[in-house]
């Protein structure tokens, strides 16, 4: 054999669990994934689906990001909220949007969305719902619009309406109450958007804005945000700092020997 | 060799032994709340917000953590509110029958190191709860005191309680405290430029800390009596 280095197999690698338990035993602590308290959900109206998400992370007690975006991308015409360990709601969908675009290329005809459905649930059932991913699925293929709610054991709701995450409470109450048949667009819209703020302000886990996703035959408009549901305090002081106050303990002057090409420089105001 | 170097997680995996999960109940809760006092030269500042919580839902959105204890000594107390609410009813009490023995209201510092008795009494079953006393002492100076559940206090010229405490108070020590800042005046504080801050401070924890919303319920004590204010935060 010729020296080449080997493929990997594909998968997840876990040749570091026996370690990890040993050091457990030790005493070590192990690492938290990042967990998101939130508010997702989806409804079938008359020409598609609504999808809908707030878009805070949490870290424990901790807003983590303020405006973070939980409805993901799976193919042109299905979408997907995440809520649960961000990293498994973001890798999960990436791949089964990967699987899905060779299956694509491979029939040459548009995914459906029971495809996605059974390639996401097998997927999670595989691994015992160790991968926590509650997801939202949602899309309208040559059969129609379809939805699916799918949990992190790997069970699948086909459903007109459903909620996911630590709001999915508030945000089922909202459709419980108001939830029609054959609803126009707007009116879609509109009960989305008061299921996901009945999240935002109801459950501390869910936060700042609404994000939306209309999915119709042949158009899909991803909304983000399409409400700012929480405005920001205006400050009242001034915090600027007198130029010298923080301390300089030792400056040194170097000259660096570059050839600049070109240069070019911008203000970017900063994200807070 | 490298078969020995494996042995101790291999032994890991034998030592499984399931046990009963015992199941009790739990005499505490925790419904979040955030104070803060700032003492002046002859005022001080004693400020709360509104929201009451647990877990992952929100109770109500106007109970303030603050209530006014004499003529010119307001406590935050937040924490586990059932507590807050029996020790609250127990130091009122105590107020009032100081108050019918000597004819006169009690001072600022009495009230602290009565406060700090009532919690020790408690030394092996708390009160869960965190108190900080704003008041004017008897020089007429503003004054804070800060206490942990068991009664252990001090007195401080500016404090934060609770849970975004950790995010006030670095905030505190650099703006009133002038700390971290080279070449920085220590000037008096000004009555305006404490409760602009006192603002300041609440609208950046509201926006990190989902225990932290609602409303901000501002006290301004002073020698003639007390001022309260409310002012709005995010509510999500």
């Amino acid at each position: 054999m010729a020296a080449c280095a080997e493929l990997p197999a594909g998968g997840f690698v876990f040749e570091n669990c026996q370690r990890n338990k040993f050091l457990e035993s030790q005493g070590y602590k192990v690492p938290k994934a990042y967990k998101t308290g939130t508010t997702i959900c989806g409804l079938v109206y008359k020409d598609g689906i609504v999808l809908g998400a707030d878009t805070r992370a949490t870290e424990d007690t901790i807003v983590a990001d303020k405006n973070c975006a939980k409805i993901h991308y799976i193919s042109s015409n299905i979408y997907c909220c995440g809520a649960g360990t961000a990293a498994d709601t973001e890798m999960t969908t990436q791949l089964i949007s990967s699987e899905l675009e060779l299956h694509r290329l491979n029939t040459g005809r548009q995914p459906r969305v029971c495809t996605a459905n059974r390639l996401l649930k097998q997927m999670l059932f595989r691994y015992h719902g160790y991968i926590g991913a509650a997801l939202v699925l949602g899309g309208v293929d040559s059969t129609g619009p379809h939805l699916y709610s799918i949990w992190p054991h790997g069970s699948t709701d086909k459903l007109p309406f459903v909620t996911m995450g630590s709001g999915s409470l508030a945000a089922m109450a909202t459709f419980e109450d108001r939830y029609k048949a054959d609803l126009s667009r707007d009116e879609a819209m509109k009960l989305v958007r008061d299921a996901i703020c009945a999240g935002i302000f109801n459950d501390l886990g869910s936060g700042s804005n609404v994000d939306l996703c209309v999915i119709t035959k042949d158009k899909v408009d991803y909304i983000r945000p399409y409400e700012e549901a929480n405005k920001k305090g205006v400050r009242q002081g001034k915090y600027r700092y007198d130029r010298g106050t923080t301390v300089v303990i030792s400056s040194e002057v170097k000259k660096v020997e570059l050839e600049v090409i070109d240069t070019e420089v911008r203000a970017v105001p900063m994200e807070t | 060799m490298e078969a020995m170097a494996m042995m101790p997680y291999q032994q890991e995996q034998t030592n499984h032994i399931e046990r009963p999960i015992q199941h009790r109940f739990s005499p505490y809760d925790f419904n979040g709340g955030t104070v803060l006092a700032i003492a002046g030269e002859d005022f001080a500042v004693i400020a709360s917000d509104t929201r009451l919580m647990t877990g992952f839902s929100i109770l109500a959105r106007d109970v303030p953590k603050t209530t006014q204890y004499t003529t010119n000594t307001v406590v935050g107390s937040c924490g586990f509110h059932g507590d807050v609410l029996t020790l609250t009813k127990v130091i009122q009490t105590r107020l009032k029958m100081f108050t019918y023995l000597h004819q006169k209201e009690m001072d600022t510092s009495s009230v602290a190191a009565m406060l700090s008795t009532v919690l020790y009494y408690r030394r092996f079953f708390p009160y869960y709860v965190y108190n900080i006393v704003a008041g004017i002492d008897t020089e007429g100076k503003g004054c804070v005191y800060s206490f942990d559940p068991v009664g252990s206090y001090e007195r401080e010229t500016y404090r934060a309680g609770g849970s975004a405490s950790s995010m006030l108070q670095p905030l505190l020590d650099n703006q009133i405290g002038m700390k971290n800042q080279e070449g920085a005046k220590q000037v008096p504080l000004a009555k305006a430029k404490a409760v602009a801050l006192v603002k300041d401070v609440f609208t950046s924890a509201a926006e990190r800390d989902i225990h932290t919303g609602d409303a901000v319920c501002i006290h301004v004590i002073t020698k003639q009596g007390t001022t309260k204010e409310t002012y709005p935060l995010r509510r999500d």
